[in-house]
C-alpha cells in the first residue's frame, strides 16, 4: 500500500493499478465469503443427509411394518417369507436405562457441581474438577470393558442379590428388582450409562452455577443463610432452566451410547419387569446385529436408527431452547 | 430459636456431607477405572504391541500394530477433512453472518450435530459411502470421522473468533484492508491458541470412537494402508478382542484400551494446557 | 548428527515396512462362520508359511458371511448352515464342504469337571427354552446323580448374530425336543426365549468364561483351546458320549455325500452308540462365475491344500477332515463348474 502516495494517485497507470488491486480484493473477499458461507451450509447439508438417507434406508420397513413397528415387542429376523421386526423390546430398553441413569447421575452431577463452586477448598477445586472431567475423555468402549469384567460381577454377585431379597415381598418393587441377578442385565448398563454422562452434568451445572451473581449469594450470606440454604433458595432457582437444558443434553447424550452399553446389557429383545434382567436399547441392537442383517432386517435396523435419531433431536431442540432462555435472561 | 438453629446447621451439615459423598462417589468410579485400565493393560505393553500385527486367534505373540496405524491414518484423514470445513464454517457464523436469521439455524443445527448419536453417523457414512461403493472401506471410516469432527471444530472456531476484540477488525478494516484478510491475517492470528485447542480436543474425541467404525471401516487382520480396503483400527480390534475367550487376545485388548486412553488424554491435557495459556496471556 | 541417523533409519524402516506389505503375494478374501476359524486360522499360518499367500478371514458369523459373499465383496463365503440347490442355484454359486466340526455345550459351575455334568436333547431343549431355570431342577439331577449342583439360577447364553452354530444347535434341539420345534424352530437367529446374546462362538465362549452358573454352546476348538468345561450328552442310541474325535467320526461316517445338491448335510443326532449328537459339517460358497477369476484360482488353491496337507492340523484340533472320496468328488465339481478363465 505504501505506493498510494497522492503523486501515484494523480497519475493515470497507478489508477488503473489500484482499481485493478481493489477488484482482486473484490474478488478474493467475494471468494472468501462464498467458501465460508457454503462451508456453514454444508452443516444443514450433513443434517439433511443423515436424515435422508435414513428415510430412505427405513423406507421399506416403514413401508412393511407401518406404525405397528412401535408396539410389537416380537424381533424375529428369521422368519421367511416375511420378517416380524418390533421395536419395542430396544424402545423400553433405551428409556429405562437412560432413565435410570439420569436417576443417579443427576443428583451425583448436580451434588459435585454445589461440592465445587461453593465449598471446596480453593487449593483442591482445580485438581478434583480436572479428574472429574477427566471421566469425559475416557472413551466409550473402555466404560464397556470395564463394566464387563470388573462392575457387572461384583453387581451380580454382591449388590444384585441383596436387593432382591430386601425388596421381596414388597408389593410393586419386587417386580421390579426381581431375580435372577443376570450379568448382563439393564441395571448394570444403567450404571455404567450414569457414571459415564456424570461429568456432563457436573461441567453444566458448574457453568450455570457460576452465572449466578456474587451480589445475590452475598446477600444471603449476609442474612445469614447456610451455604445449603443459598444452594436450595437461591441458585438453585436462578438456574433452574440451565439446570434443566444440562440434564437434557446428558439425557441426549445417555440415548445414543452404544459401545458403552453393547457389552453389558445382553442382546435379549424380551421385555421383562425386573431390571436384573437381560435386555438391550436401539443402539445396542443395531450395533449386534447390523453387520449381518440385509433387506427388511437391515432396513428395520435403520428405521430404529431414525427413531433413536429424532428422539435425541427432540430432547437436544429442547435442551438447546431450555439453555437459550437463561442466556436471554442475563441479557445476553 | 435454638432449635430452629440447631436443625439449620444440622440441614447444611447433611447437605454439605451428601455434596462431598458425590463427589467422593465420582473420583471412586475415576479411581476404579483407571486403576484397572492401568493395571491390566500395562501388563501387555511391550514393542510387540507396536510393531507385530494382530494375531489369529490362540497364538501367543502378536500386537497392534496394524490397528494403530490404521487407526492413526483414519483420525488423521477424518481431522484433516473435518478441520478445513469446520474452520470456514465458524469464520462465517462469526465474521459474516454474526446477526442473521440463517446463522441461528446454522448454529442449532451444528449443536445438535455435535451430540448425535455417533452410531447413527455411522448408518449415514454406511448409505452414502460404502452402499455405492460396494463394500467397506478406511475411507469411509474416515469421513465418518470428519462428520463428528466438523461439528466440534465450529463451535470452537465461532467461540474464539467471538472473543476476539472488533477493536482490532476495525482498526485493520479503517487502514484499508479488505474483509477476507481481516478476518485471515487479523482474527485467525488472535484465535490461533483457541482454535488450535479446538481441533485438539476435536482429534481426542474420535480417536476413541468405535461405534461409526463398525460398518464403515469394519477391521482387517492384516497390514493394509489402502484406504480403498477395510483398514484395521484399534476401537474396533479391542471390540473384538476382549469378549473373546482367548487369553492373549483379552491382553492385547487391554493394552490397546490403554494405549487410546493414554493418547486421549494426553490430546485433552495439552489443549487445556494452551488454552490456559492463552487466558493468562 | 544423530538426527540424520534417527531421520534415515526411521525412512528406511518406514519403506521397509511398506516394501514388506508388497512381499506378500496373493491375498485370499473370505468372511463367515466362526465355527472352523480356529483351523481355519491354523491353516493359513501353514499356508502362509509355505507359499507366501496370505489368507484374509473374517470371522463375522455365517449370516454375516452369506451376506458378504452375496453381495461380492469377498472371494469365498464360510457358512455351517448350507444353502440348499434351490438357493444355489438363484445366485449362481457353489458350495462345498471343507471340514466337520462337533458343537459341544460348555459349562461354568464351581467344582464341576470337563465331561462331569451329563446332559440329555429333551433337558438341554428345557433349559434353553427357559422351562428348567435352575441348576438343581430334577430333571438335571435325574441325569447327575453324582454330582452336587447348586441351587442357583442359570444363565443361558446363545448367539445375538445371524449364526450357523446356531442353525445346527436349534436343528438337534428341534430334533429331540418336541416343544422347541413347535415353539422356536430351527435357525440362524431364532427367537430365543431365554438368555444373553453373544457375538460368534467367541462371544460364547468368553461369556461362559467369565459368567458363574452358565450354559453355552461351542465349537469343541473354543473349549479345547480355552479349557472350559465341556458337558457329555446322551446320544440317539442312548448312550452317554463325551466329545472326542472318535465319537465325532463315528457320527460322520453317516454322511451320504451328494455332489448335486450342493453337498447339503446335517449332521445332527446321528445314530450309532459312540456318535456324538451335536456334529455338523461347515461349508464354503464360492460363484461359478466369479468376476475375479484370479483370486477364485488362488482360493481353490488353498482348499486344494488344506483337503491334501490340513488333515493332521485338523485333527489335532479335534476337527475331522473329510473323506477322501467327499474331495475327489469336491475337487471333480471344481473342474466342472468352477470358471477359471
Amino acid at each position: 500500500m505504501s505506493d498510494l502516495t497522492v503523486s501515484a494517485m494523480a497519475d493515470l497507470t497507478a489508477s488503473t493499478d489500484r482499481s485493478r488491486a481493489l477488484s482482486a480484493f473484490k474478488l478474493s473477499d467475494k471468494t472468501f465469503y462464498w467458501l465460508t458461507r457454503i462451508s456453514a451450509l454444508t452443516v444443514l447439508f450433513i443434517l439433511g443427509g443423515i436424515i435422508l438417507s435414513l428415510i430412505v434406508g427405513a423406507w421399506p420397513a416403514m413401508k412393511t411394518f407401518g406404525f405397528d413397528f412401535l408396539i410389537t415387542r416380537r424381533w424375529a429376523p428369521q422368519l421367511s417369507p416375511s420378517p416380524i421386526l418390533g421395536a419395542l423390546g430396544p424402545i423400553y430398553g433405551t428409556i429405562v436405562t437412560s432413565f435410570i441413569a439420569m436417576l443417579i447421575a443427576v443428583p451425583v452431577g448436580i451434588g459435585i457441581a454445589v461440592f465445587l463452586t461453593e465449598f471446596c477448598p480453593p487449593s483442591l477445586r482445580r485438581s478434583i474438577a480436572i479428574a472429574i472431567e477427566l471421566l469425559a475423555g475416557i472413551p466409550s468402549i473402555i466404560y464397556g470393558m470395564w463394566g464387563f469384567f470388573v462392575l457387572a460381577p461384583f453387581m451380580t454377585d454382591y449388590f444384585m442379590p441383596a436387593v432382591i431379597a430386601i425388596f421381596e415381598n414388597v408389593p410393586v418393587l419386587n417386580v421390579i428388582f426381581a431375580g435372577p441377578p443376570s450379568y448382563l442385565s439393564l441395571f448394570n448398563a444403567s450404571l455404567v450409562l450414569a457414571i459415564m454422562i456424570l461429568p456432563f452434568i457436573t461441567a453444566i451445572a458448574r457453568d450455570v452455577f457460576e452465572t449466578v451473581p456474587h451480589m445475590l449469594k452475598e446477600s444471603a450470606y449476609g442474612l445469614g443463610c447456610t451455604t445449603s440454604e443459598v444452594v436450595k433458595n437461591i441458585i438453585i432457582p436462578f438456574t433452574r432452566t440451565g439446570i434443566i437444558g444440562g440434564i437434557m443434553l446428558a439425557l441426549g447424550r445417555a440415548l445414543g451410547e452404544t459401545m458403552a452399553v453393547t457389552f453389558i446389557i445382553g442382546n435379549s429383545f424380551q421385555i421383562s419387569g425386573s431390571i436384573f434382567s437381560p435386555g438391550t436399547t436401539i443402539s445396542a441392537a443395531i450395533a449386534s446385529e447390523f453387520a449381518e442383517a440385509s433387506g427388511v432386517h437391515m432396513s428395520a435396523l435403520i428405521l430404529l436408527g431414525l427413531l433413536l435419531f429424532v428422539l435425541t433431536f427432540i430432547v437436544l431442540a429442547a435442551a438447546r431452547y431450555m439453555l437459550a432462555r437463561l442466556e436471554m435472561k442475563q441479557g445476553k | 430459636m435454638e432449635a430452629l438453629y440447631k436443625s439449620r446447621i444440622r440441614k447444611d451439615r447433611t447437605t454439605k456431607l451428601l455434596c462431598l459423598g458425590a463427589a467422593a462417589f465420582g473420583l471412586t468410579w475415576l479411581t476404579l477405572i483407571l486403576f484397572t485400565l492401568f493395571s491390566k493393560g500395562f501388563a501387555g505393553l511391550s514393542l510387540d504391541v507396536f510393531i507385530l500385527t494382530t494375531p489369529p486367534p490362540g497364538s501367543k505373540t502378536g500386537g497392534l500394530a496394524n490397528a494403530i496405524v490404521g487407526s492413526v491414518m483414519m483420525t488423521t484423514i477424518g481431522v484433516a477433512i473435518g478441520t478445513p470445513i469446520g474452520l470456514l464454517a465458524g469464520t462465517y457464523l462469526a465474521e459474516y453472518g454474526r446477526h442473521e436469521k440463517l446463522s441461528f439455524y446454522i448454529r442449532f443445527i451444528n449443536d445438535i450435530l455435535l451430540a448425535a448419536p455417533s452410531i447413527v453417523i455411522g448408518l449415514f457414512i454406511y448409505g452414502l459411502i460404502v452402499v455405492p461403493m460396494g463394500g467397506f472401506s478406511g475411507f469411509a471410516g474416515s469421513l465418518a470421522l470428519a462428520v463428528i469432527v466438523i461439528p466440534v471444530v465450529v463451535r470452537t472456531t465461532e467461540d474464539m473468533l467471538n472473543l476476539v476484540p472488533n477493536q482490532l477488525r476495525e482498526a485493520a478494516s479503517a487502514m484499508g484492508l479488505p474483509r477476507s484478510i481481516v478476518i485471515r491475517k487479523i482474527a485467525y492470528k488472535a484465535a490461533r491458541t483457541g482454535i488450535i485447542t479446538g481441533i485438539l480436543l476435536a482429534t481426542g474425541r474420535v480417536a476413541g470412537e468405535t461405534a461409526p467404525l463398525l460398518f464403515t471401516a469394519l477391521s482387517n487382520q492384516f497390514w493394509n494402508v489402502n484406504l480403498m480396503k477395510t483398514m484395521a483400527n484399534l476401537p474396533v480390534t479391542i471390540n473384538n478382542f476382549v469378549q473373546s475367550p482367548y487369553q492373549y487376545w483379552q491382553q492385547l485388548a487391554w493394552t490397546g484400551a490403554l494405549i487410546i486412553t493414554l493418547a486421549v488424554l494426553t490430546l485433552n491435557i495439552v489443549a487445556r494446557v494452551l488454552g490456559s495459556e492463552r487466558k493468562a496471556s | 548428527m544423530k538426527f540424520n541417523t534417527i531421520l534415515s533409519s526411521s525412512l528406511i524402516a518406514g519403506m521397509a515396512m511398506f516394501g514388506l506389505s508388497n512381499v506378500q503375494a496373493a491375498e485370499i478374501t473370505g468372511a463367515g462362520a466362526t465355527f472352523p476359524y480356529p483351523i481355519y486360522s491354523k491353516w493359513a499360518d501353514a499356508y502362509k508359511t509355505e507359499t507366501n499367500n496370505a489368507l484374509n478371514y473374517a470371522s463375522v458369523g455365517s449370516g454375516a458371511g452369506i451376506k458378504q459373499i452375496q453381495a461380492k465383496t469377498v472371494t469365498f463365503g464360510a457358512t455351517d448352515a448350507p444353502l440348499t440347490a434351490q438357493e444355489l442355484a438363484k445366485d449362481g454359486m457353489a458350495q462345498f464342504p471343507m471340514v466337520m466340526g462337533a458343537i459341544v455345550m460348555v459349562v461354568n459351575i464351581d467344582g464341576v469337571k470337563p465331561g462331569e455334568l451329563v446332559l440329555d436333547g429333551k433337558t438341554l431343549g428345557d433349559i434353553y427354552l427357559g422351562a428348567i431355570k435352575t441348576w438343581d431342577n430334577d430333571a438335571i439331577k435325574k441325569l447327575n446323580a453324582n454330582v452336587k449342583l447348586p441351587s442357583a439360577a442359570i444363565t443361558v447364553v446363545r448367539r445375538s448374530d445371524g449364526s450357523g452354530t446356531s442353525f445346527n444347535f436349534t436343528d438337534y434341539l428341534a430334533k429331540v425336543n418336541a416343544d422347541w420345534k413347535s415353539k422356536i424352530g430351527v435357525g440362524q437367529a431364532v427367537e430365543w426365549p431365554a438368555g444373553v446374546g453373544a457375538k460368534g462362538n467367541e462371544g460364547i465362549a468368553g461369556n461362559v468364561a467369565q459368567t458363574k452358573n452358565s450354559i453355552g454352546y461351542v465349537e469343541y476348538a473354543y473349549a479345547k483351546q480355552n479349557n472350559l468345561t465341556y458337558v457329555s450328552m446322551i446320544n440317539a442310541a442312548g448312550k452317554k458320549v463325551s466329545p472326542s474325535l472318535a465319537g465325532f467320526q463315528a457320527a460322520a461316517s453317516n454322511a451320504q455325500w451328494k455332489s448335486e445338491e450342493g453337498f447339503y448335510q446335517i449332521l445332527t443326532n446321528q445314530p450309532g452308540d459312540a456318535s456324538w449328537p451335536m456334529t455338523a459339517a461347515t461349508f464354503i460358497l464360492m460363484y461359478k462365475d466369479p468376476s475375479d477369476k484370479a483370486a477364485s484360482a488362488e482360493a481353490l488353491k488353498f482348499f486344494g491344500w488344506a483337503y491334501d496337507k490340513g488333515g493332521k492340523a485338523a485333527e489335532e484340533l479335534d476337527y475331522i477332515p473329510m473323506p477322501a472320496n467327499v474331495v475327489t468328488m469336491v475337487k471333480a465339481m471344481w473342474a466342472k463348474d468352477i470358471k477359471s478363465k
